[in-house]
């Protein structure tokens, strides 16, 4: 591959959500603003900027990524999801979504885009997760709001009605 | 909160990653997972001129016996180790302590070899290779070499690896029958990095331990089959060799407690699941 230099402003192009986008980048543009501010996105949500809050999580090719620790041009020509994915067309709230909401997993909601993606990813190989195991996926996020209760409830239910 | 400006070369093969090391000098830097590094590049505490992405060389992706050990490639991820199906059977050690490293977030994006080359203190994969005797493999335009894990670490944050060398893949020793291991650590919450991690390997007539976290690399002591008050004795004398350091998440004196008390329950541990 071609070096691409640090003062130019390379196409990036990807796969957004089902969706090719395309934008511009210096290589040192985190991913996190490059989907914020080139591409328009509002759910990838910037807490701390080095990987510790999760509130940018999102997933590059089907795996759990802190955007703000990737820079855009490392996701050109990557599949990505965020959590505008999630709910149907129509706008109908997904299923873990409206957990979420009937068991109070959130409050002001800067968290939950990332937790959403990260428990999305987890509940893919872990069918049926205890409390325990919900906790320690929830502890690679920060949530100021809910004290986690509220998300481990909503886990469980939606697990619970998964799988019946 | 931005890193500085650099060029960025996606390699598609080591040869290209090696090569362009050697052209980059002394500034150019290698990213895997980048969870270590890419912080630092966002503080700024380290600026390079370029950035080699080696995270999507295929053939480093991989996992596989060879020669006694298991040979982990620069490209395979900390999650990708952790759900091997043989990890229990062949890398027991592991097994325990890749579930405390980092957060699944993390370890789903970190790569092994990463890991080790950040060299960070307290962390669980330079711990796990000091204790077992592994090795790295370093490769660079002009060959490869292979250098064993106790002259790898140098010290905090610092290897021996020369600035035109890349870490192609590390080898932890598969392990052996009638043999315990036990990994145990303790940091302030779930995720963080550890005060004090212990890593004891006990045999019907060797106690082996690990510790990092108080000396600036993990250092491993080996006795021949102690109990009791001698083990104590021992233990203690190891606590105060290793040095330690007070800073704001434990004093060097609470780090020596944890070397006396929680080395004792590794090795117990351990001792427990050699007999099964």
């Amino acid at each position: 591959m071609p070096v691409l230099g640090k003062d130019a402003r390379h196409q990036v192009t990807l796969t957004l959500n089902g969706k090719e986008v395309s934008g511009f980048a210096e290589p040192r543009m985190l991913l996190s603003d490059f989907l914020t501010h080139e591409i328009g996105i509002t759910s990838c949500h910037v807490g701390c900027e080095h990987g510790v809050c999760g509130a940018c999580t999102i997933l590059v090719d089907g795996n759990i990524t802190r955007a703000c620790l990737t820079f855009a041009v490392q996701a050109d020509g990557c599949d990505i999801d965020t959590s505008e994915s999630l709910a149907h067309p129509d706008g109908e709230l997904s299923d873990l979504q409206k957990a979420f909401r009937k068991h109070h997993g959130l409050q002001c909601g800067y968290c939950t885009p990332g937790i959403l993606m990260s428990l999305t990813a987890y509940l893919k190989e872990k069918s049926k997760p205890t409390e325990e195991e919900i906790r320690e996926v929830l502890s690679g996020h920060l949530c100021r709001c809910t004290g986690y209760v509220g998300m481990v409830r909503a886990v469980l239910d939606y697990c619970e009605k998964r799988e019946n | 909160m931005k890193p500085k400006g650099f060029d960025y070369l996606r390699a598609d093969s080591v040869a290209e990653a090696t090569e362009a090391l050697a052209q980059g000098g002394e500034d150019a830097r290698l990213i895997a997972g980048g969870m270590s590094l890419v912080p630092m590049l966002n503080f700024r505490l380290v600026e390079p001129s370029i950035l080699i992405d080696i995270s999507k060389i295929k053939d480093r992706k991989y996992i596989q016996e060879k020669n006694g050990m298991i040979e982990i490639g620069s490209a395979t991820r900390q999650c990708e180790l952790e759900k091997w199906d043989q990890v229990e059977s062949k890398l027991p050690l592991l097994a325990k302590a890749l579930p405390v490293l980092g957060h699944y977030q993390t370890r789903a994006r970190g790569t092994i070899c990463g890991s080790l080359v950040h060299a960070d203190p307290s962390s669980e994969l330079p711990l796990c290779l000091a204790t077992l005797g592994g090795e790295v493999v370093l490769s660079s335009t002009k060959g490869e070499r292979v250098v064993k894990a106790e002259e790898f670490q140098t010290g905090m944050l610092s290897v021996s690896k020369q600035s035109n060398e890349m870490v192609v893949a590390a080898r932890y020793p598969i392990a052996q029958g009638e043999t315990g291991y036990a990994f145990r650590e303790m940091s302030q919450r779930h995720g963080d990095y550890a005060i004090v991690a212990l890593a004891a390997v006990v045999t019907k007539n060797k106690i082996k331990l690990g510790v990092g976290g108080v000396a600036d690399k993990p250092t491993v002591r080996e006795w021949d089959h102690l109990d009791g008050t001698d083990l104590d004795d021992a233990l203690n004398a190891f606590a105060w060799d290793l040095g330690g350091y007070d800073d704001i998440h434990a004093t060097a004196r609470y780090r020596r407690e944890l070397v006396r008390r929680l080395g004792k329950k590794t090795i117990e541990e351990a001792k427990n699941a050699s007999v099964r």
